[in-house]
Formats: structure tokens, C-alpha cells, sequence
């Protein structure tokens, strides 16, 4: 065997930090692996289901269903000229990707502690992996979307344009969260627990029920600081047509920003010792 | 040493953990529901503190207090591993060669000091890590190939050989959780066996499983360092260290002991602090036992009175016990164990001097000694064991005490021995020379 000296990697492991934030050279030579991570999670996500993938339709109908029948016909929830179904369709369908995504990204590293204990590689790929692995139950729920909206008859507009912001911004919200909390998790055991509240909270305080519009003016810059208020916002203007809400997405854009960075940087300093604290 | 030779630098590493302090349990029903209420402050300061070391003097592990809830794994261990070596890291249980380990592959980090690594590094501190049960082996070939760090094209063009190695073409596309454990393991360390990498990093719990797939796994290893690969080894076993490695590293209680060739460490090794392995005493106050009796020294000799640690295959070796009795009207019964190089122990043997057998003994020193025939161990290390018991009035054990003494069994190769002719490798926990009859 013949080595070039001059081609080998040199590898440093000291106490101390790197300032970088995101080592992407080392994300690179990873890549495959990174592509295996998502295509285990989605390989196994319905393994010995009779449905399959079905349930990627089936979750968010469900919920579309139960919630038309409370909110839309007994509750009476006004909607503006949206019929009802519609209203909450467009909701609920990026709604399931942050919560399924945010909850399997929150439990990553706990889940893989094995693996933390016995190999090394970049521990970014624990968390990042159920944020693309989950696109896949978000690309096939859009059928769905398109079935309702054919339904209802509703043409796209060029607002359809910006939906791809919307996406971005979508993914980036359980990517930052799943930073902060997978990180925690490893630490202390009670996101665990917490996590399903944390959840519930979201969607009642994001207008996937009801309308953004219901809330009172003045309250609604804070109210747009929660940025799956502009995601939800902006997925309805730009599938249904309406003016896209600026006022709710740009506080919201922001959020996520620092939620993703802030995560980013506590997920680095963190990394280094999960695998003394697990 | 040309520095561009060098593939592993390990310069004044220091690992610092930090193990739970003992905590205060009340032992009243108010008293627990009490401290439960103040538990999560507690908590949070002990979860937080866990890799926050602020309060130690990390650049001097020698300052260790007794009381304290820290512990140096490692302590300013420095070496170099030069290209294409095979290095073995040796040293008993709690020595710093797991932590050691874990900081080579970047597992954890060292809380001082730094590590430099020249090369793409493998590490196996176990076989099939990334093997999901839902997936189908074939997939699993590619998940722990890559966890392992290689890239998809390599697993590619390899993946012939690892199945064949494996042997579960029949197997491939079914799930792996309905695999044989056998099938599961041999699976998973085909895929590890054809890594490679530059330098190879493995732990000695590969060498798991059956005597059949230690045997391969040890023979794979042997391969890859021939290949030119520097290997950094982790073992107990001593038979596999003298035979893969030609330097070895002794660790003991976090620093590095000694560093030489593999013959001269292993052997300072299993002579611990004593001269010889052979002998063995412990004074009054020290000695393991009972208020019945206690023992006093393990020898191992040769017919010839001679207190050795090397013997001849063809001569007989007599294990030597001296103990001290200390209350009369007991019924006792000596005995020691022979445990060889891979832990198996190979007989246990009983005092049956009729002299003696069935009846009480006087309180004073007794030595009681067995002997092993010539020609009947195979060559190699076996350690010695030795347990006291007492038969009557009640059964009960007085001392047990495991590798006291130790000895090598050699074969001086001259022809006379159940050997022959052969000079080769020559497996099998016990040699005896038998009779051979050939009728033509």
C-alpha cells in the first residue's frame, strides 16, 4: 500500500472549541451517510404496517374531518368566504410536518444514545435527519391538498410563487427547535415529558382552528412573533389566493433565524460531551 | 521519527469524568417526601455539572482528594504511533484503556491535552452499530458501511466480498430481525473486516461470539496489519496482544506505565509488582481468609525444588499452598483452579492426601501441594486460583482468591514432547502425549 503523506486528513481532537459553527467540509465527507439516515428513518417508518404510506393521507384527514365537524359546523368558527374544510386544510397539512418533525428531531439523540456512546460522526445528522426524512409524508399529504382544492374548485394563483418561502421556513422551525431540544434532551430527560404539552400549545396559540385575523390589532405583532403563525398565514394566502401577510411573516421569519441559530450554537457546544452526560 | 511518519499523536492527555457523590437517603416517610420536593434544584445542579469542571485543577490530576466526585480517567498520557504499526493498549479493568478509546475515536473529548491523527481513522468499539432491525440486510450492509465511515461507492464495491464473507446471500433482502444471532454478528463484522481505512481503531469486545469467529476476526485483524494499516488494539487478552502486535502500551490507574516491544510489556504485566509471577505472600495482617484459617503463600515449582515461572511442557509442575489454620476441630478441603489465556478454566483441582482427607486439623501452618504431570497442559499462560473450603462442622468458604500465581508452559521444541516433529501453531487446551500404535 502506498500513502501520500501530503494527501492524508489530519484530524485534531483537543478540550478547547473550534469556532466554527458548522463544520460543512466534514458534512461532506458524510453525505452518505446522511443520505442513509433519512432513507432508514423513511424505510422504516411504516415497516409492518398493512396501510403504508396511506397514512400519510390518513393522519391529517382524519384530523381535517374532526376538525370541520367541532370547529367548522358546532363551533361555528368564522372563516371569511373559505369554506371551512378548505380553511383548515391548508393548515393542518404544514401543522403535521413541524409537530411530527419537531417531536422525532426533540428525541433524536436520546433515541440514538447507543450510537453516541460507540461511534463517531457529525451528531448534526441526528437531528437534521427526521427534517428531511418527514418531507417525504409532507410531499404525499399534498395530494391531498390538491384532491380538496380541486373539490372546492379553487384556481392557484401566481401567489403559488411563494409558497417555496413558506416551505423553507416551515422546515426551518422544527430544525432549530429540534436543535435546542434534542441537545437538552440528552441533558435532562424531562423534554421527554414536556414535549407533548409544548406541542399542544403550539397549535392552539398558531391559527390553524381559527383565523390570524381574529386576533386583536394591536396584539398582533407579538402575536406574528411566533413564526408558525406566519408559516400557516402564508401557506393559506399564497394556495388560496389572498394578499400574502408580510405583517405576520417577516416577525416570524425572524424567530425562526434565531431559533435555528441560537439552536445551532447551543447544539455545538453541546455536542462534544452528550456523550458523557447520557 | 520523521514527524510525516507519525500517525497517531497523543501529547499530555488528560480525561476528567464526573461520578455521582454519594447522596444523603432519609429514612423516614416525611423525610422522603421531602427531599422528593427538593429533588429537581438538586437535579439540576447534578445534571448540570456533569461535564462542567470548573471547579477542578485540571492541570494537576495528582491533586485528587478522596472525598471528591471527580475521577481522572487519563493523566498526561503522551505517544506516538508511528505509520504502519501495530500497537496493543493493555492494562487491568479501570486502567484508562476504554477512555482511551473513546477520545481516539472522538467519542469525547480529552478535558486536556490534544490528539492529532494523520489518515482516515475506523474505530470498532462494536460490531453492527446502525443495524436497524426492520432492515433488510442487504440494507444494513450499506447503513453500517457508511456509519463506519465509508463512502457508498466503496461499500459498492465491496459488497460482493462482504456477503461472501458473511455467507447470507440466501438472507439478503429479508430483515434483519429475523435473522440467527449468529447470522446477525456474522454480518455485521464482515462489513467491519473489510474497512479500510488508514488506521484502525478496534476494541477487544470484537472478540466476542464462538472460538470459531474470535479466531476470524483475529486472522482479518492480522491481514489488515500486514497490509501496511496501523492498528491501535485494546485487549485482555495477552495471547492476542503478543501475537498481533509488535509494540505494546501498559496503562495503569491513567498513565501510561510502560511502552515497549510487545514480549517485554506483557510480560511486566503479568508479573505485576512482583519479581516472578511464581510466588506469591501475603504478611499476617494482610492475608486473605477467616478467623479459621488464612492464607499464607502460592508457589508454583518444579520437581526439582526450583521456584519458577517458565516450565518445561514434559516436566510435571507442583502448585504449592501454604495456609496457617487458626481454630481447631475443622475439616478442610484446599483446592486451586487452572484458568488459561482465554479465560477458560481448564481443571480444578482437590487435595485428596488420605493422610489428611476427612479429618480435623490442629491449628499451624500446612502446605499442601498438587501436581501436574508433564505432557498434559498445552503451551501458554495459565493462572492459578485457589480456594480454601471447609467440609465440617458446617460448609463454608475460608478464602477464594483468583490469579495469585501464573505460568507459562513452554516447549522447548525438542522433539521429545507431544509436539513431534511440528513446529507450527498447534491449538487445544491440553496436550498430552498418547500412546500411538500404526499397523501396516
Amino acid at each position: 500500500m502506498t500513502i501520500d503523506p501530503d494527501k492524508l486528513p489530519v484530524t485534531v481532537i483537543e478540550g478547547s472549541r473550534s469556532w466554527q459553527l458548522i463544520n460543512f467540509a466534514e458534512l461532506k465527507a458524510y453525505r452518505d451517510l446522511a443520505y442513509f439516515l433519512v432513507w432508514r428513518d423513511i424505510t422504516v417508518m411504516y415497516a409492518q404496517t398493512i396501510l403504508g404510506v396511506a397514512w400519510a393521507i390518513i393522519q391529517p384527514l382524519v384530523q381535517i374531518a374532526l376538525f370541520s365537524i367541532i370547529f367548522g359546523k358546532i363551533a361555528k368558527i368564522p372563516t371569511g368566504d373559505i369554506p371551512y374544510v378548505l380553511f383548515a386544510t391548508v393548515a393542518i397539512i404544514p401543522w403535521t410536518y413541524i409537530s411530527t418533525s419537531m417531536m422525532q428531531s426533540s428525541q433524536s439523540l436520546v433515541a440514538n444514545q447507543h450510537m453516541l456512546g460507540k461511534i463517531y460522526f457529525p451528531r448534526l445528522l441526528f437531528p437534521m435527519t427526521p427534517i428531511i426524512a418527514q418531507l417525504l409524508n409532507f410531499g404525499i399529504s399534498i395530494i391531498l391538498l390538491v384532491a380538496i382544492m380541486i373539490y372546492y374548485q379553487v384556481t392557484p394563483t401566481w401567489n403559488l410563487a411563494y409558497l417555496p418561502i413558506f416551505i423553507l421556513m416551515m422546515m426551518l422551525i422544527p430544525a432549530g427547535g429540534g436543535l435546542w431540544l434534542s441537545a437538552l434532551a440528552i441533558r435532562y430527560r424531562d423534554v421527554k415529558f414536556a414535549m407533548q404539552y409544548v406541542i399542544q400549545m403550539l397549535m392552539y396559540t398558531a391559527p390553524i382552528i381559527y383565523s390570524a385575523s381574529s386576533i386583536p390589532e394591536q396584539y398582533r405583532i407579538f402575536y406574528s412573533l411566533n413564526p408558525i403563525v406566519g408559516v400557516i398565514e402564508g401557506f393559506r394566502a399564497s394556495l388560496l389566493g389572498a394578499d400574502i401577510p408580510w405583517l405576520y411573516v417577516a416577525p416570524g421569519m425572524v424567530t425562526a433565524i434565531l431559533l435555528f441559530v441560537t439552536g445551532a450554537i447551543y447544539f455545538k457546544r453541546m455536542e462534544r460531551v452528550f456523550a458523557d452526560v447520557i | 521519527m520523521k514527524s510525516d511518519e507519525i500517525a497517531i499523536a497523543v501529547k499530555d492527555v488528560s480525561k476528567l469524568y464526573r461520578i455521582g457523590r454519594k447522596e444523603h437517603a432519609s429514612d423516614s416517610l416525611a423525610g422522603v417526601f421531602i427531599e422528593l420536593l427538593k429533588s429537581p434544584v438538586k437535579n439540576f445542579r447534578k445534571y448540570r455539572s456533569l461535564y462542567n469542571f470548573s471547579d477542578v485543577d485540571i492541570e494537576n490530576p495528582d491533586k485528587e482528594n478522596e472525598d471528591s466526585d471527580i475521577i481522572w480517567a487519563l493523566k498526561n498520557v503522551s505517544f506516538d504511533v508511528k505509520r504502519g504499526e501495530v500497537v496493543g493498549i493493555i492494562g487491568m479493568n479501570g486502567a484508562g484503556k476504554s477512555t482511551m478509546l473513546k477520545l481516539l475515536s472522538r467519542i469525547t473529548p480529552p478535558t486536556k491535552g490534544s490528539i492529532t491523527i494523520h489518515g482516515r481513522v475506523s474505530s470498532l468499539l462494536e460490531v453492527g452499530t446502525g443495524f436497524h432491525q426492520e432492515l433488510t440486510g442487504r440494507e444494513n450492509v450499506y447503513m453500517n458501511g457508511t456509519v463506519l465511515g465509508m463512502r457508498k461507492h466503496e461499500v459498492d464495491s465491496k459488497f460482493d466480498q462482504i456477503v461472501d464473507f458473511a455467507g447470507v446471500e440466501k438472507f439478503l433482502d429479508t430483515p434483519v430481525k429475523r435473522y440467527s444471532s449468529g447470522m446477525r454478528v456474522r454480518l455485521a463484522f464482515s462489513v467491519a473486516a473489510h474497512l479500510e481505512p488508514e488506521i484502525l481503531i478496534v476494541d477487544e469486545v470484537l472478540a466476542v461470539g464462538d472460538a470459531a469467529f474470535q479466531k476470524k476476526c483475529m486472522d482479518k485483524m492480522q491481514d489488515i496489519g500486514e497490509k501496511g494499516h496501523t492498528i491501535l488494539f485494546v485487549s485482555h487478552n495477552m495471547r492476542a496482544v503478543t501475537r498481533m502486535c509488535e509494540r505494546v502500551i501498559l496503562l495503569n490507574n491513567g498513565r501510561k506505565f510502560l511502552d515497549g516491544s510487545a514480549h517485554e510489556v506483557v510480560s511486566a504485566y503479568l508479573k505485576g509488582d512482583r519479581q516472578t509471577t511464581a510466588n506469591r505472600s501475603w504478611p499476617a495482617d494482610e492475608a486473605p481468609g477467616s478467623d479459621v484459617a488464612r492464607l499464607c503463600a502460592v508457589r508454583v515449582r518444579t520437581e526439582d525444588g526450583e521456584n519458577t515461572d517458565a516450565i518445561d511442557i514434559r516436566k510435571a509442575v507442583g502448585i504449592e499452598i501454604e495456609y496457617e489454620v487458626l481454630k481447631p476441630g475443622y475439616v478442610f478441603m484446599p483446592s486451586f483452579a487452572l484458568v488459561n489465556e482465554e479465560g477458560l478454566n481448564v481443571c480444578v483441582a482437590i487435595d485428596q492426601d488420605p493422610d489428611w482427607r476427612g479429618k480435623p486439623r490442629r491449628p499451624g501452618r500446612y502446605v499442601s501441594t498438587g501436581w501436574i504431570p508433564g505432557n498434559l497442559l498445552s503451551e501458554g499462560l495459565f493462572s492459578v486460583n485457589t480456594t480454601l473450603w471447609t467440609l465440617e462442622p458446617t460448609r463454608q468458604m475460608e478464602y477464594h482468591q483468583m490469579d495469585v500465581v501464573a505460568f507459562q508452559v513452554i516447549d522447548t521444541l525438542e522433539g521429545d514432547s507431544a509436539r513431534g516433529d511440528w513446529i507450527g501453531d498447534l491449538p487445544g487446551i491440553i496436550r498430552p502425549k498418547l500412546k500411538w500404535t500404526t499397523s501396516n
